[in-house]
C-alpha cells in the first residue's frame, strides 16, 4: 500500500452522531378541556354516547365505539388503585428519587383509570383496592398540566373489594 | 404487464376523504382519525363490520412520540378487536398493504388511512433524517438541500429553471413563469416555488371487492395494478436527474396500455414533477392526461399523507365521472428514491 491509499484512521468502530429535534405538541380539543380543568384543580372527564363509558383523561374518540366523545362529567377527587408498581430503578429524566410508587386510580365514577404516581405513605402499605384522593398543589401553582396534582395519597377508608375493580384493571 | 402486479381479485377504492389543512390543525391525532374514518365508512354508507382490515401509515418523527400510531388508532375504533397493520411511510403503502390483503378473497373491504400533524420546528431537518446514517445524515444535509442536489443534476442533464417555474405556476405556488423565475434562490437552484408548504393532513380511503365494491360505490375506480420499486439508498450511488424506479414501477403497472385521462404526481419539491412526468412519459403515459389537475400536493403537503393523497384523487376523479383511466403515483424517501404507481380504471 502506497503512502497516498493508506486510511487515515485505523480500526474506527464505533461513531458518535447525536441527533438533537425539537418537537411542539398539540394537545387537541378534548385534552386541551382536560388540561385547563387541571388548572382549575378540577378533574374533568367525558361520556361516551354510545357506550356510557366515562373517559378520563378524555380521549378524541372512545376505542371502542370509535365515536366521539359526548358530555363533560366532573369527576371527584377520590378513587381506588387498581394496580401499581413500586419504582425502584433510577434512569435518566426522572423526577423523584426512588423508591416510589406508580399506580392507575379509578377514580370515583369513571370507567378508565388514571395513571399517577401515589405519595404520602410507605412504598410497601400500597395495595390493590386501596382508596385514595388527589393531593393538588397550591392554586397559585396550578398549572396545564397532569402535575397539578402532586400524587395521590391514601385516604384511610377501608379497601375496595377486588371484585368491584376487577373489569378496570 | 407483470401478472403479480395485477389485480387478481376485482377490487376498487369506493371511498376517499381528505381533512382540510384548517381541520387538521385544530384536532390530536386521535380526533383527526376519527373524523376521516367515520367520513370515509359511515359517511359513504360502509359498514363498519364489513371492513375485515386496517391499515394505516405515518411516521412517529414528525411529533416526536413512539409509536404515535398506537394511540391514534383509538380513533378507528378498535377495541372490538380489529385486524390490523401499519407502516411507517406514506400511506400509499398502506393502500398496497390493504390491496395485498383483498387478493385473498376472503374480505370485503379495507380500511387504510394516514395522518401527518407536523410538530417538529424544522421539518426539513427531520427528514433528512431518513438518510444513511454514516456518511449522509452526518453531514447535516436537510431534505431541501437533497432536493437541491436533484435539480442541480437535472439541470446538467438538459432540464431547465422555466419547467421548474411551469410546475410552481401549476401548483399554484407563483402567478406566472416570470415571477416565478424572478424569484431568489433558497437553496440554488430552488427557489421558494419549488418547496412544499408543509401542514397537516389526513385522508382515509375503502377499498373494496367485486359486488360489495358495486353496492357501496356508483361509480368504483377499480385498481387495474399497483406497483413499487426503490433505488439505491445511497444517493451517491443514484444518478439524480433520473428516476428509474418510477418508470420501472410504472412499466410494471402497465401505464402505458392504454391512453390515460389524468395523472397525479406526488412530488415533493417541484423539479421532482418535472422528472416524475418524464418517467411516467418514457414508460408509455399517453392520452389526454391531465397533470395534476389537483394542484398536486405541494401547496399543502403533509408528509405521509400526500402520496396516497395523490392515489385519492386519481380515483376521485373516476368516482365523479370526470375521468375513466387514472394514474396515482406516491414517492418516499429521498429524491423520489422509492415510487409507487396506480393504474385505476372505471368499468362499465
Ligand atoms: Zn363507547
Amino acid at each position: 500500500m502506497s503512502e497516498a491509499t493508506k486510511p487515515v484512521v485505523k480500526d474506527v468502530t464505533t461513531m458518535a452522531a447525536p441527533v438533537s429535534l425539537k418537537f411542539r405538541a398539540r394537545a387537541g380539543k378534548d385534552l386541551s378541556r382536560f388540561l385547563r380543568g387541571m388548572k382549575e384543580r378540577r378533574i374533568v372527564g367525558r361520556v361516551c354516547p354510545s357506550c356510557n363509558y366515562v373517559y378520563v383523561p378524555p380521549r378524541g374518540a372512545c376505542p371502542t365505539c370509535g365515536c366521539p366523545m359526548g358530555d363533560e362529567r366532573v369527576l371527584p377527587e377520590t378513587g381506588t388503585i387498581t394496580t401499581f408498581c413500586i419504582v425502584n430503578i433510577p434512569f435518566e429524566g426522572q423526577k423523584l428519587k426512588p423508591p416510589y410508587v406508580c399506580a392507575s386510580v379509578l377514580l370515583d365514577g369513571a370507567d378508565v383509570a388514571l395513571f399517577h404516581l401515589v405519595g404520602g405513605c410507605d412504598v410497601n402499605d400500597v395495595r390493590m383496592g386501596m382508596r385514595v384522593r388527589a393531593e393538588w398543589v397550591d392554586e397559585a401553582d396550578a398549572e396545564l398540566s397532569l402535575e397539578t396534582i402532586r400524587y395521590f395519597v391514601p385516604t384511610g377508608e377501608p379497601d375496595r373489594p377486588l371484585a368491584q375493580i376487577r373489569e378496570h384493571i | 404487464m407483470s401478472t403479480y402486479n395485477t389485480s387478481r381479485e376485482e377490487i376498487a377504492i369506493v371511498s376517499f376523504v381528505e381533512l382540510t389543512p384548517a381541520e387538521a390543525s385544530q384536532l390530536d391525532e386521535i380526533e383527526t382519525i376519527q373524523t376521516i374514518v367515520s367520513r370515509a365508512t359511515d359517511g359513504a354508507g360502509i359498514a363498519r363490520d364489513r371492513i375485515g382490515f386496517t391499515v394505516s401509515g405515518s411516521c412517529d418523527m414528525l411529533v416526536g412520540r413512539p409509536f404515535s400510531w398506537i394511540m391514534a388508532m383509538d380513533g378507528a375504533g378498535v377495541s372490538k378487536p380489529i385486524e390490523e397493520s401499519h407502516v411507517e411511510m406514506d400511506g400509499a403503502w398502506a393502500l398496497y398493504e390493504a390491496w395485498v390483503r383483498l387478493q385473498h378473497g376472503d374480505i370485503d373491504a379495507a380500511l387504510i388511512y394516514s395522518f401527518g400533524a407536523n410538530a417538529a420546528e424544522d421539518l426539513m431537518q427531520v427528514l433528512a433524517l431518513q438518510l444513511d446514517p454514516y456518511y449522509l445524515a452526518p453531514t447535516g444535509i436537510n431534505a431541501a438541500e437533497v432536493a437541491a442536489l436533484q435539480a442541480s443534476a437535472m439541470l446538467a442533464g438538459g432540464a431547465t429553471e422555466r419547467q421548474f417555474a411551469e410546475v410552481a405556476v401549476r401548483a399554484g405556488l407563483a402567478v406566472s413563469v416570470e415571477a416565478a423565475l424572478a424569484e431568489p434562490y433558497t437553496n440554488r437552484p430552488l427557489r421558494a416555488s419549488d418547496l412544499p408548504r408543509f401542514s397537516d393532513g389526513a385522508v382515509a380511503m375503502v377499498i373494496a371487492r367485486g359486488d360489495y365494491a358495486r353496492s357501496v360505490c356508483a361509480r368504483p375506480a377499480w385498481i387495474q395494478s399497483m406497483a413499487h420499486i426503490a433505488d439505491s439508498h445511497s444517493l451517491g450511488v443514484r444518478d439524480l436527474s433520473k428516476a428509474p424506479s418510477l418508470e420501472k414501477a410504472a412499466r410494471l403497472a402497465g401505464v402505458g396500455e392504454k391512453p390515460t385521462d389524468l395523472v397525479e404526481v406526488h412530488a415533493p419539491f417541484g423539479p421532482q414533477e418535472v422528472l416524475a412526468i418524464e418517467a411516467l412519459r418514457a414508460a408509455g403515459l399517453h392520452g389526454t392526461a391531465a397533470l395534476n389537475p389537483s394542484g398536486g400536493t405541494r401547496a399543502a403537503q403533509s408528509v405521509m399523507v400526500a402520496g396516497l393523497a395523490a392515489i385519492g384523487r386519481a380515483a376521485s376523479a373516476i368516482h365523479r365521472g370526470e375521468a375513466s383511466r387514472t394514474v396515482g403515483h406516491a414517492s418516499s424517501g429521498p429524491a423520489l428514491q422509492h415510487n409507487l404507481i396506480a393504474v385505476l380504471e372505471e368499468r362499465s
